[in-house]
This record gives structure tokens, C-alpha cells and sequence, in this order.
């Protein structure tokens, strides 16, 4: 096979010959796809181990409803819709870390504890939990613990809280679909790795020296 | 009640391989061209990376996000297993510091490893004649320069000829061209005296030439999660398949071995094992047995096939089976590259792992350490993955945003999510791999009082730095700081100072341990002679790290496979001769 041919069979995500006859036989052998193999036993290519702790881990619920529904408020203020892509809950973020708490147990504490935390303060300012006041007293609320640096001391532990929710959010997001084509990553398949393109290196005022370009992995296509 | 019954193979092979890692995989690739029958016992389970499949997977595929919860590396790495292992632990004595990886599969620890691909120098075979610490091997590099050749041949590798007195030259593909954080670091490194040049490693970037099983590399970065086209080297797709393909060999998985047999003129046997399956016990017998189970659980086998004729372990009348344990020295440095904040995307994954590196280049007589180091460095558009964007509260106010304007820390909403826009792909770092002195006082031994779930005694280990070690991380703090002023980056994180010994990670980490079983001339100093054959039991090989006298300064995967391949061929040797 050719280069050209052979990337692109490869670039269609039937990497090996097997895979390829598999991908021709009748549909009524069609058995269990891997994709559904894989969301069903936690992962690709997932050990027995690996499978029971994930079944065992996903059959509990750790955030009850109104903790749900704080966090799902929260997560859209740290990443809303903009004119590029869309917020933390279009790309399923508050699932995700219902899910990581479970996984990383060491996450429970300070954010249950953050959750109750934040709470207690909208009831002494509000009179009312955080999930129930309006719009701009949320923001109010955000803004006393959203700056690490100017925020007041005794606000501290709400800094700490939102400092863990602002990470998790970010990587619920940008490891999600919406959130990697936001970031404009452009790898994880099939391509032929010819150096840095020009305008970028005369960005940056680089080149490839002769040695380099001669000695280095040239392409036919 | 139970059946302890001792189930034993009927069949009579002429070699047993314990472990189908770099080591044990090479042997049986060898053995079974030339038409020997060999039992190859791996202690996990069947693994082949064209079917178990984790490359070109999304994030967003692992309900983690890659984290690393069950596997150290990350949910899509290959390597099952990791430093700690249900069921089967390890100890430590007088509270020193030694972290095991195991990897249970086939392919053991090929699975997760940066393919990084060094020849030892001539000067790595003979250091105590430079500096008078560690030993000399029984070997120089004259002796296993052939073998580096055909392994190079064989599994394919890609280089740039350098004609560098200690870093020998390969038979070498063509390497990628340098990514751009890569070029930034070659001209900041080079400007200050510091070499960086192509890395090596066993990687396709054209096929390889006379081998239709293997495709090129098609530059998805992700190596450590194995290749279905089998691009890079692991012992399962590159060795062990194609011994399958002489139906040779006969490959048991999940066994995990016991002790090696022996018999009263003090003859290896055959192995026992317990079948991680049911449980059951099983003996398996040929002419010759190769321990290939890495530097530590060789050792471990050796201790623990103890007879009235062999007290203290078997190959081990010098009592050095354990002992002369050693691990790479490491330490890493990381920060950012303000002047590729906001930058043009493009696809810059590349192949798995690091396109340039720097050899050790300076003269160690003039320092106050006797080893050198390599560095390896890392950085670029990378696929997001668990810990994306976290942190970003120190970061988005310490240096002007896009519009030229400091932002306040932290903070939420669309302005934040530019940030990470803004901020993505302006990372890097280094890390030092240095060689440490092979000392007689770091060693794995038999816990007295400890067994794994198997019934078989574990390993405790005893292991402290030296000053040497020491010395070297220190420098390397100076060397990174250097780097990274002159590249005009910003240190994030890894400043280290004395009293944490510069960052020098613990011993283990770098999963480099040799020197266990190490081979020599003299039977009193050694337990294997230069074909990695004991000294004291003619059929009995250790094809592994075990072996090694020095680590260099180098990955230790090369020369593995360079004397496992050696050692082979001077087994079917021995077997014509009916010397074994």
C-alpha cells in the first residue's frame, strides 16, 4: 500500500486488517460495539478490575439534587456560552464531576463542605441557600470568593472551594468535545509530521538549519 | 478441602522464559527462529495492541478524562499495573525509599516506556577504570556493538550520526523534524555550550525495510497507549507475535512463578508457579531456564529457590543476587514560554515522546560528581486530558493577557474562558535521567515475615542516595535554570534546593532499576559470567536488567535487548555443543 492510500485507511479509524474485515461482515453478526463495550465497562480496553470498581463506583449517587443543582449554577458562571462555543453543562461538566468525586474520593469533603459553606453564607447575606437567590446575588456571592488575591480573609475558605471548582470545570470542559474544539487542538489522528509550518517560524524568527532539513523524515505527498 | 495436587506439564521443552518483557521477548524471539520449543510464562495477562485498543481515543472516552486512578499514567496508557499492586506489596527496611513498578502483561514493562533508545558508550562498560567506583563489566562495547546493530535492524530506530565519543551511533531511520518548543530550546541550549540533537527512539518514521507485519508511524504522539500498527517497539507486537508465528513457542499467561527447580547435581529443571486463575499449582521442565522478570523480581526468584544445597538462593554462592540495585536519577523542571501565549494552532503532535534531547556533555573529572546525565524535554499543543486548565488562578494574573493588560487572578466567565484559549500550548519542561553508582549497601532482599497473596515471599528493599547522586541533581537545578533563563521561559514549578535534595526523585521512580543479578568475571563478585549465564548453575540465564553492572546514562532498554539477543545465541550454541 501506498502512503497516501495507507493513510488515509487509516484516517477512516480501521487501523489493521482485522479490523477492516470485521468492519465487512453481515450486520446481523453485529455484536456489541466496542464504543458501547467501552461507556458500559468504564473506558477502552479496560481490565477485569478496572470494570468492577467502575460498576461499583457509578452505582452510587454522591451529590444529592439540591447539590446538583448548585454546582450545575456554578459550573455556568465558570464557563458560560460565548460566541464561540457553549457552557459547562452543554458539555456535561456537572456529570463529570459527580463522577471524578466518586473516583477521587479525596475531592468529597471540601466539596461538599464548600457547597455548605457557600450555603450558609447566602443565608446569612440572603436569607436564602445560594441555588435560590436571584441571578445578581449569585454573581454578588461569586465575586467575594473568585479573586484569590483581593478577596477579603475571611473569605478564604470560599476561595479555596471555588479555586477546586474552577479547576475541575476547566477540565471537565476542554477534555470534552465542545471544550477540545474551543481549545482548537487539531492532532489525535492520522497525519504525516513535516515540522513547523512557515508562517509560524517566521513568526517566531526560526528556521530549520541544512542539517536538519536534510537529514530529517521527508514525505512523498 | 482443597487440592494441593502439583499439576506438571507433560510436555519437555528445551527453554523456559520467565517474562515476556524486553528481555524474555527478545530471548523467545531468537530461541524460536532457530526451531527451539520454549514455554514462555508471563505472570499477567495476553495483550496485543492492534486489539486492545486505547490509541486515537478522545478524553472524553474515559469517564476520567485519562486520569490516572488505576493506571499511573493514565487511563489510556497500555501498562497495567503501576507501583502498587493489589495483593502484592513489597517493604522497605530502616525506612529508606524504593518504589517498584510492575507491569502484569505480556510485554511487561515495553508497555509504558518513552521508546527512548540508547546505546551504552564505551566508557559506560568501563567506568570503575575511569573513577574507581562501581565495577567494570566483563564486556566492552566492542563485544555488544554487533548485537546493538541487528537490534537495530530488527525493531528499527531513528537517529541523526553524531560521531560522539560515549553516545555511539546506530543504524538510525531519519528523525522527525524538532517541534517548535523543541528549536526554541536547541538554540537557547547550544548558545550556552549545551548540545541538543535528534532524539533516538524505536520508532517508525518510514517502514521498516523487509517487514510486512509492521506499518509507519502515522505522528499521533501517543506511543505509551501501544500502536495497532505496530510503529513503535513493544515486546508483544515486535518479538513476541512473531515467535508465536513459528508455533514454537508456548506462551502462558497469568502464571506466576514460584521458584526455579533444581536438582541434586544442582541443574535447573523446570519452574513452578501458581496459575493466577484457578489458583492451582504447576510445574513446567526443560533444559535451560531464562529469567527475563525484570532486575527486581529476578532476583526476587533467585532468593526464593532456596534447596539444602542452595542456603542462600540459588545462583547466589557470592551472595550478590539483590544487591547493586540501582535506579536512573531524576529530576524535572517546568514552566511557560510567554512569547507563545495566544499561538497559531496546528497539529504538532508528532511521534510519541520528544524529538530532541541533550547527551551528556561535559568531563565529570572537573565536577563533583562521577556520572553524567541526559535531558529530555516536553511541551506543545498536547491533547487536553485530567488536570487541563487547573491552576489557572496563578497563572491568568501574573502576566499580561491578550489585549497587553494584567487581569486580576482567578476569576469566572467568558474572560476566563479566554484565558485558557490564551494560555493553551505555552508549557514546557525538562527532566535529567543520570546515572547512579551500583553500591553494595542499596539492595532487595527477602522479607522474613511477608508474603503476597500467592503464598511466595516478598522483597524488601534498602536504598539511600549518595552525595554523588546529590551533586548530580544539583547541577542538573543549575543546568534546567539556565535552559529555561536563556530560552526566555518562566519557572512554574521544580526549584528545588538542599533539603530536598534538589528535587532528586526517589529511587524507583524512573523504572531503570538494574544491577541485581549482575554478571563479571569472578564468581566471588558476580552471579552471571559475560553470556548472562550463572556462575554457578550452567543452565540457568537472567536475560534482564538484573544483569547490568552500571546503569549509564542512558535508557536501559537498548542494552537489554542487545545482550538478551547475545545471550540467546550463545544458548543455541551451548545446546548444539549439548554443553546445557
Amino acid at each position: 500500500m501506498d502512503r497516501r492510500k495507507y493513510l488515509k485507511t487509516l484516517a477512516v479509524g480501521s487501523l489493521s486488517a482485522g479490523v477492516l474485515i470485521d468492519s465487512c461482515a453481515p450486520a446481523e453478526n453485529k455484536e456489541i460495539s466496542p464504543e458501547e463495550v467501552a461507556a458500559s465497562e468504564g473506558g477502552p480496553n479496560r481490565q477485569p478490575d478496572e470494570i468492577a470498581r467502575y460498576k461499583k463506583i457509578t452505582a452510587e449517587k454522591f451529590f444529592d439534587d439540591h447539590e446538583m443543582k448548585t454546582i450545575t449554577i456554578l459550573v455556568d458562571i465558570i464557563i458560560p456560552r460565548d460566541e464561540v462555543s457553549g457552557s459547562a453543562t452543554d458539555a456535561g461538566v456537572p456529570d463529570f464531576i459527580e463522577f471524578i468525586v466518586k473516583d477521587m474520593p479525596r475531592h468529597q469533603v471540601p466539596l461538599r463542605g464548600g457547597l455548605k459553606w457557600l450555603d450558609l453564607q447566602c443565608m446569612k447575606r440572603f436569607g436564602k441557600p445560594f441555588a435560590d437567590v436571584s441571578t445578581a446575588q449569585q454573581l454578588e456571592m461569586v465575586d467575594e470568593i473568585a479573586w484569590p488575591e483581593k478577596a477579603k480573609p475571611e473569605m478564604q475558605q470560599g476561595v479555596a472551594f471555588f479555586n477546586q471548582l474552577r479547576d475541575l470545570t476547566a477540565t471537565g470542559f476542554y477534555t470534552s468535545k465542545i471544550g477540545i474544539a474551543d481549545l482548537g487542538y487539531v492532532g489525535n489522528k492520522p497525519n504525516q509530521w513535516d515540522g513547523v509550518p512557515a508562517d509560524v517560524l517566521e513568526q517566531y524568527g526560526l528556521k530549520y538549519d541544512e542539517r536538519t532539513l536534510a537529514e530529517s523524515v521527508k514525505f512523498d505527498s | 478441602m482443597p487440592d494441593f495436587q502439583i499439576k506438571k506439564n507433560p510436555k519437555n521443552y528445551d527453554v523456559i522464559i520467565i517474562g515476556s518483557g524486553a528481555g524474555g521477548g527478545m530471548a523467545a524471539y531468537v530461541l524460536t527462529q532457530a526451531g527451539i520449543k520454549v514455554a514462555l510464562l508471563e505472570a499477567g495477562p495476553l495483550y496485543d495492541p492492534a486489539k486492545n485498543i486505547t490509541q486515537l481515543k478522545w478524553p472524553y472516552e474515559s469517564p476520567r478524562r485519562g486520569a490516572g486512578t488505576t493506571r499511573p499514567f493514565g487511563d489510556f496508557d497500555a501498562a497495567y499495573g503501576g507501583w502498587e499492586i493489589e495483593g502484592e506489596p513489597y517493604t522497605h527496611k530502616n525506612g529508606t525509599k524504593f518504589d517498584w513498578f510492575r507491569s502484569r502483561m505480556l510485554g511487561g514493562r515495553t508497555n509504558h516506556w518513552g521508546r527512548i533508545s540508547l546505546r551504552f558508550g564505551p566508557k559506560d562498560f568501563k567506568h570503575k577504570s575511569i573513577d574507581g567506583l562501581g565495577d567494570d563489566w566483563p564486556i566492552s562495547y566492542d563485544d555488544i556493538a554487533p548485537y546493538y546493530d541487528k537490534v537495530d535492524q530488527l525493531i528499527g530506530i531513528f537517529g541523526s550520526k553524531e560521531n560522539m565519543p560515549n553516545e555511539p551511533d546506530g543504524i538510525f531511520l531519519p528523525p522527525p523534524k524538532p517541534r517548535l518548543h523543541e528549536l526554541m530550546v536547541k538554540e537557547a541550549a547550544t548558545g550556552i555550550g549545551i548540545p541538543v540533537i535528534p532524539s533516538r527512539l524505536s520508532i517508525l518514521t518510514r517502514p521498516l525495510p523487509n517487514n510486512k507485519d509492521r506499518g509507519a508511524c502515522f505522528f499521533c504522539a501517543q506511543c505509551n497507549r501501544g500502536c495497532q500498527v505496530y510503529g513503535d517497539f513493544s515486546s508483544s507486537s515486535v518479538l513476541v507475535n512473531p515467535a508465536l508465528k513459528t508455533g514454537n513457542v508456548d506462551v502462558i499467561p497469568n502464571a506466576m512463578a514460584r521458584e526455579v527447580l533444581v536438582n541434586e547435581e544442582g541443574i535447573a529443571t523446570g519452574v513452578s508457579y501458581v496459575d493466577k486463575n484457578d489458583l492451582q499449582e504447576y510445574q513446567v521442565s526443560a533444559k535451560v531456564v531464562v529469567l527475563a522478570a525484570s532486575a527486581a523480581e529476578s532476583a526476587r526468584l533467585l532468593l526464593n529457590s532456596r534447596s539444602r544445597r542452595n542456603p542462600t538462593g540459588l545462583a547466589n554462592s557470592s551472595g550478590v543476587v539483590g544487591k547493586y540495585l540501582h535506579d536512573s536519577t531524576g529530576v524535572g523542571m517546568g514552566g511557560v514560554m510567554p512569547k507563545l501565549f495566544g499561538r497559531k494552532r496546528y497539529n504538532e503532535d508528532g511521534v510519541g515522546g520528544l524529538h530532541v534531547y541533550t547527551p551528556w556533555w561535559l568531563e565529570n573529572k572537573k565536577l563533583n560528581f562521577p556520572r553524567g546525565y541526559h535531558i529530555e524535554y516536553w511541551g506543545g499543543m498536547g491533547m487536553p486530558g485530567y488536570g487541563f486548565g487547573s491552576g489557572m488562578h496563578q497563572t491568568n494574573g501574573r502576566w499580561p493577557g491578550r489585549n497587553g493588560v494584567k487581569k486580576e487572578a482567578g476569576g469566572y466567565g467568558a474572560s476566563l474562558k479566554d484565558d485558557y484559549r490564551y494560555y493553551y500550548g505555552a508549557s514546557f519542561g525538562m527532566a535529567g535521567r543520570g546515572e547512579a553508582i551500583a553500591r553494595e549497601d542499596n539492595y532487595c532482599e527477602i522479607d522474613p515475615n511477608t508474603v503476597d497473596k500467592f503464598g511466595i515471599p516478598v522483597l524488601r528493599f534498602h536504598y539511600k542516595w549518595s552525595d554523588y547522586e546529590i551533586n548530580q541533581a544539583k547541577h542538573m537545578q543549575e543546568t534546567f535554570q539556565e535552559i529555561i533563563h536563556k530560552m526566555g521561559g518562566e519557572i512554574t514549578w521544580g526549584v528545588r534546593g538542599k533539603e530536598d535534595d534538589y528535587g532528586l526523585e526517589a529511587p524507583g521512580r524512573i523504572i531503570h532499576e538494574v544491577g541485581t543479578v549482575r554478571m563479571g568475571d569472578d564468581p566471588k563478585k558476580s552471579a552471571l559470567n559475560k553470556f548472562n549465564q550463572a556462575h554457578d548453575c550452567k543452565n540457568l540465564f537472567v536475560v534482564d536488567g538484573g544483569a547490568f553492572v552500571s546503569q549509564a546514562d542512558k535508557n536501559p532498554t537498548w542494552t537489554i535487548l542487545a545482550l538478551s539477543m547475545r545471550a540467546s545465541e550463545y544458548i543455541i550454541e551451548e545446546l548444539k555443543k549439548q554443553n546445557i
